[in-house]
């Protein structure tokens, strides 16, 4: 095998790659980047049982052939050379890279013992990358990072008909948001649970690239994406998942609209004080919202802000972090705090002007913290 | 005055550090019960097969019964010994008092555990008298108001006094004055030196080392290189070097239950089970002292003995049982198939913190509040009727087989009865791999009376 393409294409081809390779692979194998030098173009694909890549790009392929190579020392190797082209070509049981006066003599591991690569299942859809990267980023801030909870460190995509709907909670806040697509098949309903971790790699990796395939099994096990020549496959996450939808409270007769970045800034100014774990309180009064943080002898802070009230005053509780990490997924001018009673969930959604309807696409779930007198 | 003055008049005033322990104590406070046992060789621990030696009286260690042996051991060397369940309860009593004792000498009381501890008389000498004569004292008051006999260990560091209260045991004061130190040490074999085990014990002997005095004579970077960091501290101890001090408060950093079960289990139903229970006993603790924890371990160890421990950080500090309950059997679940069956298993609260503001953060699963009143009813029940027994009903057993106080579930048949019908948790599951089973977890005190 023998081949020639540039440097900067193949290190952002290998390093791509090998993005998804396991760290610990679970056969020496797995280590490796399978290279197909086949036409004119070079496909690379890594693989750790759970999650497949592959790409292809375009390369002067000189001798057609397929290696397997160390795909994290490729990586670093294609990442340090100078911008040039880099030739490969193999060499009894080694490959030689060479570029400009860099040589490099790796081994090759047994091709014949990489396991075949999941077929990508047949297209179920499209979305825009840019719509599905968006939506993505604001679910997985309320996926949980507990291992030991594997269902809650998933991302659910719901799909009916020509919506999907991303859900994602942590046990103490629940992120839902609503992002349009195109469904090959009219009518499609079907559910999915994706590792949020995998999906936030799709959505900054794929989701610039205009259209995005989505892909899913009709065995419910395994779910595609494919984006500009690329395509990554991942299992789903095994289980039932929670039914939160229901969560969201039916009705709120409490509602208070707030500038979003001046909430912001006094959330982050008032929860200096809030030492691990002691929450921020918001007082919601007639024309403004009082915050505070700080109990007894420890420090303490206050700052009140505009806001507007539809309802009675209301005082509720929250753990600073999980409050400005919901408030920092919205980019609307406004945010709405919809209320039922202090100790039951609080809802932020969209607003684009203080006294207009919110947008229900985005919605975050808050759990409040009940405060001793409560 | 100062402390050379109180040295011309106290002898041995550099031996201020006294390190207390009770003689086979559990033994010891069950003879107060059982008084017509003395002389005879007496056990405390569960007669089964299964679990260990507590303490043995003096009489049963002639036959080679020594604490933390297995039952089924002690009891083949010594068929006569009378085998006493442990009292905890009546056991904590004593040790208040004995600490009571202590700390009428000196407030610079270190304890160690249920029935030992050190104390820095440094400031009690001059009311006192010196070392020995404080140490009698105590010896005294411990055997005329309480009934058992301690002994006492007085040298210039801790791990010498440590040393000197073993070589007195039983019923004794032993004192080594701080120019016979060195000396003293020399005599003794390796192993006496603190943090030197068995496998210590190994490396230092396939050079030759069997003896403090060879360790004292060997080079620190030799030491270092068998030892690696300790190298240098064996070699300190060696030469009667120690500098810790007594520290009066230990805040407790964990608490934890363990137990060894009856014999080894596979079955993951059971161990949950058990992990309930350890969860119920570690938080009703929590509680009560006024902690939460920021962490869970769990600790198990297999049928071949080796141990592993797994720990977890929480979101959230936690004081409820459902919590720490849910915690460890994430981690046991995390650990996927079990090579072999389990001896042991424990549950330790981590990182503990105390007060907070008493606010809770709420979670999506409002039974998770509803645990949290539950847990605290039980402990007002449990508190004004004295351990009324109040249970999860997943730790219910039939009629007629009550458990045996430190014995253990003898398997999963025998639980069925005591299970509620199970009951599918609404909402999610903390233990996905496994969702169709039962979650044991139901309270006695029906958790409906607190919601809302």
């Amino acid at each position: 095998m023998k081949f020639r393409v540039e440097r900067d294409v193949l290190a952002e081809a290998v390093s791509w790659t090998a993005r998804s390779l396991s760290p610990r692979p679970p056969v020496p194998v797995l280590a490796g980047l399978l290279i197909k030098a086949e036409g004119g173009s070079l496909s690379l694909a890594s693989f750790d049982y759970e999650i497949s890549a592959r790409l292809e790009i375009a390369a002067d392929v000189l001798e057609e052939g397929t290696i397997l190579v160390s795909g994290r020392l490729l990586a670093d190797i294609c990442r340090s050379l100078p911008s040039a082209p880099v030739e490969v070509a193999t060499d009894g049981s080694k490959v030689t890279l060479t570029c400009r006066n860099s040589r490099f003599n790796l081994a090759t591991m047994p091709e014949g013992e990489y396991p075949e690569l999941p077929k990508l299942p047949a297209v179920s859809g499209v979305v825009d990358g840019d719509a599905f990267a968006q939506a993505v980023s604001q679910v997985i801030i309320a996926a949980s990072r507990d291992d030991t909870l594997p269902i809650l460190t998933g991302v659910r995509m719901e799909i009916e008909d020509d919506l999907i709907t991303l859900l994602a909670t942590d046990r103490y806040r629940l992120a839902l948001r609503e992002v349009s697509w195109k469904p090959s098949t009219p009518g499609i309903s079907t559910s999915a649970l994706v590792k949020a971790k995998t999906l936030n790699e799709v959505a900054k990796t794929l989701g610039g690239a205009g259209d995005l395939n989505i892909a899913l099994s009709d065995d419910s096990e395994l779910i595609g994406f494919e984006s500009g020549g690329r395509r990554t496959t991942s299992l789903l996450v095994d289980g039932d998942y929670p039914k939160i939808r229901s969560l969201f409270p039916d009705k709120t007769p409490i509602h208070a609209t707030v500038q979003t970045s001046v909430l912001v800034e006094a959330v982050r100014r008032v929860s200096l004080v809030a030492e691990r774990n002691t929450p921020v309180r918001l007082a919601f009064t007639e024309g403004q919202v009082t915050l505070d943080a700080g109990t007894g002898e420890d420090a303490q802070a206050s700052e009140a802000i505009e806001a507007t009230l539809d309802g009675d005053d209301i005082t509720v509780a929250f753990n600073p972090h999980y409050l400005s990490e919901g408030l920092g997924a919205f980019s609307s001018p406004y945010v709405r705090f919809s209320f039922t009673s202090p100790p039951k969930p609080a809802v932020i959604s969209a607003q684009d002007d203080a006294s207009g309807e919110d947008r229900e696409d985005y919605r975050y779930l808050l759990m409040p913290v009940r405060l001793p007198n409560q | 005055m100062s402390r050379d003055q109180v040295s011309q008049r106290v002898e041995h005033a550099e031996c201020r550090i006294l390190h207390i322990d009770m003689d086979a104590f559990y033994v010891s406070v069950e003879l107060l019960d059982h008084p017509h046992l003395r002389g005879v060789p007496v056990v405390v621990g569960s007669p089964s097969g299964r679990s260990v030696v507590l303490s043995a009286s003096y009489e049963a260690r002639r036959f080679g019964v020594r604490s933390a042996m297995p039952m089924s051991i002690a009891m083949r060397r010594c068929p006569t010994a009378v085998i006493l369940p442990p009292h905890h309860r009546r056991y904590s009593e004593v040790s208040r008092e004995v600490m009571r004792i202590f700390r009428s000498v000196t407030p610079e009381v270190e304890q160690l555990s249920v029935d030992e501890a050190f104390l820095d008389i440094g400031g009690s000498m001059r009311r006192l008298g010196g070392p020995r004569e404080i140490g009698e004292q105590i010896r005294a008051e411990i055997q005329s108001t309480l009934g058992i006999t301690a002994s006492v260990g007085a040298a210039t560091t801790k791990f010498v006094a440590k040393i000197a209260s073993t070589r007195a045991k039983p019923d004794g004061l032993l004192l080594i004055p701080g120019d016979q130190t060195v000396a003293y040490l020399h005599t003794l074999p390796v192993s006496a030196l603190w943090g030197v085990g068995a496998k210590t014990q190994e490396v230092l002997a396939r050079i030759g080392i069997s003896t403090v005095e060879d360790v004292a004579h060997t080079p620190v970077p030799t030491l270092r290189k068998l030892l690696g960091s300790s190298g240098e501290h064996v070699h300190h101890l060696a030469w009667g070097r120690d500098p810790r001090r007594v520290v009066v408060a230990r805040p407790e950093k964990s608490i934890g239950a363990e137990e060894t079960f009856s014999r080894d289990i596979d079955d993951s139903d059971v161990l949950r089970r058990e992990l309930l229970r350890l969860a119920h006993r570690t938080a009703t603790r929590l509680r009560a002292s006024g902690h939460r924890a920021g962490g869970v371990a769990l600790k198990l160890r297999y049928a071949d003995f080796t141990t592993l421990t797994r720990s977890k950080k929480l979101d959230e500090p936690v004081d409820s049982a459902n919590a720490l309950y849910g915690a460890a059997t994430a981690l046991l679940t995390a650990l996927g198939d079990r090579p072999m069956a389990v001896r042991l298993i424990g549950l330790r609260a981590e990182s503990l913190e105390t007060g907070g503001d008493g606010s809770t953060q709420l979670t999506i699963d409002r039974r998770d509040d509803n645990w949290r009143i539950a847990e605290r009813a039980l402990d007002d029940v449990n508190r004004k009727f004295g351990d009324a027994g109040v249970m999860p009903a997943g730790l219910l057993r039939p009629k007629g087989r009550q458990r045996v106080d430190g014995e253990t579930h003898q398997g999963a048949e025998e639980m069925s009865t005591g299970t509620p019908a199970a009951t599918p948790p609404a909402g999610y599951s903390r233990r996905p791999a496994d969702p169709s089973g039962p979650l044991p977890d139901r309270a006695v005190t029906d958790p409906r009376t607190a919601r809302e």
